[in-house]
C-alpha cells in the first residue's frame, strides 16, 4: 500500500482545548502531524483544521477514525482521494545589501514574486503556491540571502461538493 | 428561580436521576458540600478518591446507568485518574465531578490547583470545565448525555469554587444540548452477507465481548448462538453475555482462555465477534489469529474495525439492534442450517473440550484457589454478582466461576487495576443491597485500596472478600517462574498483615481458612453473616494460571501445565 501525504480536513465545534484534543488524540496513539492551519469558519462557533500526515491508507482511515471519536469534532474528509486543490504561503524577507540588490530585483521580475513591505535594508516578500511551487521558491531565495521565513501550514478545498 | 451553582448541580442530578454519589471532600467542593448537607442525596464517603471512582465504575457496571462522583481539586482529582482510565479502557459511563480553584486563579498554581482536563484529556471521554455559571446546567446534562451514548465512557466535569458560588436563574426546561446518539443504520446488504458466510460455513463461532453487556445484545447474542446451534467464546468483558452453563459456552478464549476455545478459534472457518476490540491479550499473534476464518465484526465504534485484526465484514451498528436485524433477516430468509449440520464441528469442540477440560488437582492439605472458586459457585449456585481485583484471582474466576447473566461479573479488563474490585463491590452492593456481592481477590491486590473496608464497615455495605492469600504477585509470580528462569523479583508478599485482625480493626469480620475441609464452613458462615466479611485462604503458593498462551505466541499454542493438573 502506498505511504503518501494526506491532506486531511476536519470541522470542529470551536470550543477551548480543541485543537490539544486533536493533538493529543493522534500524537498518544503514535500519530504524526506534518502541517497544520486552523481558522475559524463563515461562523466563529466553527472552525476548519487542515493537517497533512503521512501513512498509507491503512494508517490514514485509522486516523480519521481516530478523529471521529472526539466530541467535538463535526466531520472528517481526506481531501487526497477526491479532487482538490491545495496552497501555502510563506513570507521571507531578504537583506539587500550592495551585492545583492540587483540580483533580487532580477529575481522579483523572473518569477513575479509579490513584494509587500520594501524598507532601504530590506524586502519582504509573500508568495502563494503548492508544495512544490513553494519548494521551488525557497530554493531560488536561499542563495540570495534568507534573513528570515515563515510558511504556513496547507489550506485545501475540496472542487466538487 | 435565581439558585447558586452548587444548588443547580445538585437538581441536575436529581433531574438525571442519580440516586448515589460517591465523593470525598475538600476546600474547592466546600460549597456543593454544604448543600449535600441539606439535600436528601444518598453520598458514599471513601476513604480515597481513586475507591470513589472504582465504587461508581462498579455501579455502573452492575445497573448499566451512570455512576458519578465528587471530589475535590488538586490531589483529590489525581487520584481519580487511575480509576478514569479503568472506565474508560472498559467503555464504563462515568460522570466525575472534580473542583478547580476559582476562575481568576487558575494558571496561577495556586493551592492545590491542577489542569485535570489537561491531565485527563487521554483518559476520558470527553471533559469539561465550566467557565461560567451560564454553562453549567447544560454542560452536566450534556456530560450524562456523552456518557451514556454510542460508545459509553467517562466524563469529567471541572467545577472552578467560585462557579459554584455564583447564582444565576435556573430553568431546566430551557437547557440545550447537542445529540451525541448514534441513529441506527439498519445494513440489510451486509446482512445478506452474513446469510451467505453462514451458508457456507462449516465450522461457525461467535466471539462476545464487552460490548454485548453495554449494548444490553445478551438475549439477541443468545438467541442467535441457540437457535441456529453456533458455539460461543467470549472474551474477559464479554463473560455473562451468554449463558456460562449453556453446552454451547465454551469460556474465555486468549492468553488464559480455554484449550477447546482457543482451538475453535484457530479451526473455525467463520467468526462473528460482537462488541469486541480484539485486545492482545485475546488474539496471541495477530497473523494466526483465526487464521481458517471469515470474521465478521460488529462495533458501535468504527475506530474498533481493523484496528488490529483485519475482518472481512464490518458492520458498524450498536450490537442489540445489529443482532435484531441479523435475527430477523435469518428467518425472513429461511436460514435453517441447524444442528445436524452442526454436528461434526460441535463434536470437534467436545473433543478438544474432553481432551483439555479446565483443570486443577485437589489434593493433600494445601487450599487450591480454584477449589475456593469452585466451591463458592456451589454454595452460591451462582446468584451472586462478584467483582475481582487483578491478576491470577481474576483469570481463575474466569475460569472457574460460571456466570450466566450479563451484569454479574464485574472486573478491570483493558487496564488491568490492582486495587479495583473491593472499592467496586461497594459500588455494586449499594446498587443491589439484597445481593450477595463478592470480591474475589489476591493479597496483593487487595492491598491497594484496602482503606476502603471502612467504608464498608461506616455504612454497613455488607459486601464479601474471599481472599486467594498465597503470599506472591502470583501473576507476576507466574510470569517469573516460566519466563525468567525462576527469579522471583520482588515478588515475594510473604510480609503481609494478619487480614484477620485487620478486618476487626476495620470493624468488619475476619475469618481464615487453611485447610481444603474449612473451605465450604469459612464460606458459609462469612456468607451468611450480616455485615462486611474478609475471608482469608491460604492457598497454595505457587499454583500457576492454565492454560496460558505466551507473549508472542499463537493462541493454539498453549502451556497446559503438568499432566497431573489436567487430570
Amino acid at each position: 500500500m502506498e505511504t503518501k501525504e494526506h491532506i486531511i480536513s476536519i470541522l470542529v465545534h470551536n470550543k477551548p482545548d480543541v485543537l490539544a484534543r486533536i493533538a493529543g488524540a493522534l500524537g498518544g496513539k503514535g500519530y504524526n502531524i506534518e502541517s497544520l492551519s486552523v481558522n475559524t469558519t463563515t461562523s466563529y462557533e466553527i472552525s476548519k483544521i487542515v493537517m497533512t500526515s503521512i501513512g498509507n491508507q491503512t494508517t490514514i482511515t485509522k486516523i480519521e477514525n481516530q478523529l471521529r471519536r472526539i466530541v467535538d469534532v463535526i466531520g472528517v474528509d481526506d481531501l487526497t482521494n477526491v479532487e482538490s486543490i491545495n496552497r501555502e504561503l510563506i513570507l521571507v524577507k531578504l537583506s539587500l545589501t550592495a551585492d545583492s540588490r540587483a540580483k533580487i530585483e532580477k529575481a522579483i521580475d523572473t518569477y513575479k514574486w509579490k513584494v509587500i513591505v520594501s524598507a532601504n535594508t530590506y524586502l519582504i516578500l509573500e508568495i502563494t503556491g503548492d508544495k512544490p511551487q513553494i519548494d521551488f521558491a525557497i530554493a531560488r531565495l536561499e542563495p540570495l540571502g534568507i534573513a528570515d521565513i515563515t510558511r504556513t501550514g496547507i489550506v485545501a478545498l475540496e472542487l466538487e461538493n | 428561580m435565581k439558585l447558586k451553582g452548587s444548588q443547580i448541580l445538585l437538581k441536575m442530578l436529581e433531574l438525571e436521576k442519580v440516586d448515589i454519589i460517591f465523593g470525598y471532600p475538600g476546600g474547592t467542593v466546600l460549597d456543593i458540600y454544604d448543600q449535600l448537607y441539606k439535600n436528601k442525596l444518598k453520598h458514599i464517603l471513601v476513604r480515597h478518591e481513586q475507591g470513589a471512582v472504582h465504587a461508581a465504575d462498579g455501579y455502573a457496571r452492575a445497573t448499566g446507568k451512570v455512576g458519578v462522583c465528587l471530589v475535590t481539586s488538586g490531589p483529590g482529582a489525581t487520584n481519580t485518574v487511575t480509576g478514569i482510565a479503568t472506565a474508560n479502557m472498559d467503555s464504563i459511563p462515568l460522570v466525575v465531578f472534580t473542583g478547580q480553584v476559582p476562575t481568576s486563579l487558575i494558571g496561577n498554581d495556586a493551592f492545590q490547583e491542577c489542569d485535570i482536563t489537561g491531565i485527563t484529556r487521554p483518559c476520558t471521554k470527553h471533559n469539561f470545565l465550566v467557565r461560567n455559571i451560564e454553562e453549567l446546567a447544560s454542560t452536566i446534562k450534556e456530560a450524562f448525555h456523552i456518557a451514556r451514548t454510542g460508545r459509553p465512557g467517562p466524563v469529567l466535569v471541572d467545577l472552578p469554587k467560585n462557579v459554584m458560588a455564583a447564582e444565576i436563574d435556573f430553568d431546566p426546561a430551557a437547557i440545550q444540548i447537542r445529540n451525541h446518539e448514534p441513529i441506527h443504520k439498519p445494513a440489510p446488504k451486509k446482512m445478506a452477507q452474513v446469510y451467505e458466510m453462514l451458508s457456507h460455513a462449516k465450522k461457525p463461532l461467535i466471539m462476545t465481548g464487552g460490548g454485548v453487556i453495554l449494548g444490553k445484545a445478551s438475549s439477541e447474542l443468545t438467541e442467535l448462538a441457540r437457535k441456529y446451534q453456533i458455539p460461543v467464546t467470549g472474551t474477559l468483558m464479554g463473560i455473562g453475555s451468554f449463558p456460562g452453563t449453556d453446552p454451547l459456552w465454551l469460556g474465555m478464549l486468549g492468553m488464559h482462555g480455554t484449550y477447546y476455545a482457543n482451538m475453535a478459534v484457530s479451526h473455525c472457518d467463520l467468526l462473528i465477534a460482537v462488541g469486541v476490540r480484539f485486545d492482545d491479550r485475546v488474539t496471541g499473534t495477530i497473523e494466526t489469529f483465526a487464521a481458517n476464518a471469515q470474521i465478521v465484526q460488529i462495533d458501535i465504534d468504527p475506530s474498533s474495525i481493523n484496528k488490529n485484526v483485519v475482518v472481512d465484514l464490518p458492520i458498524i451498528g450498536a450490537t442489540k439492534p445489529t443482532l435484531r436485524d441479523m435475527l430477523k433477516f435469518l428467518a425472513e430468509h429461511n436460514y435453517t442450517q441447524q444442528a445436524a449440520e452442526r454436528k461434526e464441528w460441535l463434536e470437534q469442540i467436545a473433543g478438544w473440550k474432553e481432551q483439555f477440560p479446565l483443570a486443577y488437582c485437589q489434593n493433600g492439605q494445601i487450599i487450591k484457589p480454584q477449589h475456593v472458586i469452585e466451591t463458592l459457585h456451589k454454595v452460591t449456585k451462582g446468584n451472586v454478582i462478584i467483582t475481582t481485583e487483578v491478576g491470577q484471582n481474576q483469570m481463575w474466576t474466569a475460569q472457574f466461576f460460571p456466570f450466566d447473566l450479563p451484569n454479574t461479573f464485574i472486573t478491570s479488563g483493558g487496564l488491568g487495576t490492582m486495587g479495583y474490585g473491593l472499592p467496586a463491590a461497594i459500588g455494586v452492593k449499594c446498587a443491589f443491597p439484597d445481593k450477595h456481592v463478592i470480591d474475589i481477590a489476591g493479597d496483593g491486590s487487595i492491598q491497594m485500596n484496602i482503606q476502603e473496608l471502612a467504608t464498608a464497615a461506616q455504612y454497613k455495605i455488607n459486601v464479601k472478600i474471599v481472599l486467594l492469600n498465597n503470599g506472591y504477585l502470583g501473576m507476576v509470580r507466574q510470569w517469573q517462574e516460566l519466563f525468567y528462569e525462576k527469579r522471583y523479583s520482588h515478588t515475594d508478599m510473604t510480609y503481609a498483615p494478619d487480614f484477620v485482625k485487620l478486618a476487626e480493626a476495620f470493624g468488619i469480620v475476619g475469618l481464615r481458612a487453611s485447610k481444603p475441609e474449612e473451605v465450604e464452613p469459612t464460606l458459609l458462615q462469612g456468607l451468611a453473616l450480616d455485615r462486611p466479611v474478609l475471608m482469608d485462604f491460604r492457598v497454595s503458593r505457587d499454583e500457576c494460571v492454565y492454560p496460558m498462551v505466551g507473549p508472542g505466541s499463537s493462541i493454539s499454542e498453549m502451556k497446559l501445565g503438568t499432566r497431573e493438573m489436567i487430570n
